[in-house]
């Protein structure tokens, strides 16, 4: 019995060190990740960006200067804290980088292959323009507060279509976006998961993409992110630019109304 | 052609803070590609900082630097308007200088 | 131009011939970094801090209290990227260099500092895995050294 005692004590002593030694792991991440935020590459993408905007380029060989993002042709400054939205002239809504392609497609001459072939960069030598230029307008959004509308018809099915998406489960884990992200405290390894739900848990997870990932040294966007997480939820290829992806795009804006547009940001 | 680099300088009291991010891989020759290929190495060597023409930073980098450099240090004088300009050269014997004044 | 030789040589103090071209707008820091372009191989390739000191030229290092670390984590999130500052506050600091002790090469790189410059810099360097990090200062020609243990805890999957 009193082997038994000791070895509880042995094991209880054994256990605080390392209980304590999680709460200052948790203190030292977060002084990583602040040492990080001074001096971040994404602004090698912003600049980038903003370049490919203004140069003349495509079949027709104009700018992107007329875009319109949902501000008026041109406006950049605060457009993506409106994002996704209603556009007439397309009668459908769009996200960012859907809307990117229609301006490369109808001002620039592209087609619409040749617009959306190259999404996401590889981590390497190829580099995707999209990015860069997702970068620069989202960058014209920081600290502007989010306000995605939802005043048409087609806004409101976006949102209803991307809820229903966030919580379907499916795939051969039979796993949902709700299955990671609807209940505080849950974390991969290091990684704390933001409770989608809430709309502090949405706003915080929301306004800090696109991100310069550290891992991958490269700028990724949201689309980015929904695509990698039905990835590694095991769910069909989230197609760039399609109902999908702009609506469960559409639902986390929306949730994240309210606060201030803080990226692009950087993560490990 | 690289990318530009994206450079910020000012000044603080009396003396100039100098930020600087450059756009590379900094390949350190250690990995290998899909087909099991070694990717060589390829990394900025030599980084050189001067303030209106004079040299107030220059260093030797290795493959270690991670990748799309980011350095950062101070030094005594600068005004605004004064001018800096940052050279980089790599192991293939690419270079990149950039300018900007101090704001 | 004998009037510039001449003025070269009476301003020469403490600004490098070098210097004094960049000063005067004959070259560009472009063709300045073609002739500073010394990069010592030898001490690159090291796999020991013995051998990076051989390299260098000097001999061991003195343990060090004024060489401060500063926005350095002690755990890294991600290997890929590690914050690294230095300040040296020893007199005549001429150069900061930063090793890390388990890397396949141990120099990750060198700050040559003239006067004028602070003797501190911030960078971002790789590590292969849990180890130590040298600040190595060279400071009137002798060599000092502080290390500091950062753990890498490499996280495995996208997220």
């Amino acid at each position: 019995m009193k082997a038994v005692r000791a070895a509880v004590a042995l094991v209880a002593l054994a256990i605080a060190p390392s209980l304590l030694a999680q709460g200052s792991t948790a203190d030292e991440i977060a002084k990583y990740r602040a040492a990080l935020q001074d001096g971040n590459p994404a602004e090698l993408w912003e600049g980038r960006g903003e370049a490919l905007w203004k140069q003349q380029r495509g079949p027709k060989n104009v700018s992107l200067e007329r875009c319109d993002l949902g501000l008026g042709a041109g406006v950049v400054k605060g457009a993506y804290a409106q994002l996704p939205r209603y556009f007439a002239d397309a009668d459908r809504v769009m996200d960012l980088e859907t809307r990117l392609v229609w301006c490369m497609v109808t001002l620039q001459g592209y087609t619409e292959a040749d617009a959306k072939k190259n999404p996401f960069g590889n981590g390497n030598d190829r580099k995707s323009d999209l990015e860069a230029l997702t970068a620069y307008v989202t960058s014209e959004s920081r600290g502007v507060k989010m306000n995605v509308p939802m005043r048409h018809a087609k806004e409101a099915e976006a949102y209803r279509v991307g809820e229903k998406l966030f919580y379907f489960r499916g795939g051969t884990h039979d796993f949902a976006c709700a299955t990671c992200h609807s209940e505080e405290g849950k974390r991969i390894r290091l990684q704390d998961l933001p409770d989608l739900t809430t709309a502090q848990g949405a706003q915080k997870a929301y306004t800090t993409w696109p991100a310069y990932r550290v891992s991958q040294g490269e700028l990724r966007t949201f689309e980015w992110r929904l695509y990698d997480c039905f990835r590694q939820q095991r769910f069909p290829e989230l197609v760039f630019g399609s109902d999908a992806a702009i609506a469960l795009t559409m639902f986390l804006a929306r949730n994240a109304n309210g606060a201030p547009f803080d990226a692009p940001a950087i993560k490990r | 052609m690289a990318d530009p680099m994206k450079i910020r300088a000012t000044t603080l009291g009396d003396s100039t803070e100098v930020k600087v991010l450059m756009s590379h891989e900094m390949e350190t020759g250690q990995r290998k590609d899909a087909q099991g290929q070694t990717i060589p190495a390829w990394f900025i060597q030599n980084v050189i900082v001067t303030w209106n023409g004079r040299t107030v930073l220059s260093a030797q980098w290795g493959t270690a630097v991670s990748k799309n450099p980011f350095l950062s240090f101070k030094f005594k004088g600068g005004a605004k308007g004064d001018r800096i300009a940052i050279s980089w050269m790599d192991n293939r014997g690419d270079k990149r200088t950039d300018e900007t004044v101090i704001a | 131009m004998d009037e510039m030789r001449r003025r070269l040589i009476q301003s020469g103090g403490g600004m490098t011939l070098l210097g004094l071209l960049l000063a005067a707008g004959w070259i560009k820091p472009e063709e300045a970094l073609a002739q500073a372009q010394t990069w010592n191989k030898a001490a690159f390739d090291t796999h020991s801090l013995t051998d990076t000191m051989k390299a260098l030229g000097g001999g061991d290092p003195a343990q060090s209290k004024d060489i401060v670390f500063f926005q350095t984590p002690e755990i890294a999130e991600n290997g890929a990227v590690v914050p690294i500052g230095v300040t040296s506050n020893i007199p005549k600091t001429e150069s900061i260099a930063i090793l890390i002790e388990k890397n396949p090469n141990l120099l990750a790189a060198v700050f040559d500092i003239p006067t004028g410059t602070e003797t501190s810099i911030s960078t971002r360097v790789k590590m292969a895995q849990s180890s130590n990090v040298y600040a190595l200062v060279k400071a009137d020609g002798k060599y000092y050294v502080a290390a500091k243990d950062i753990k890498v805890t490499l996280g495995g999957c996208g997220g």
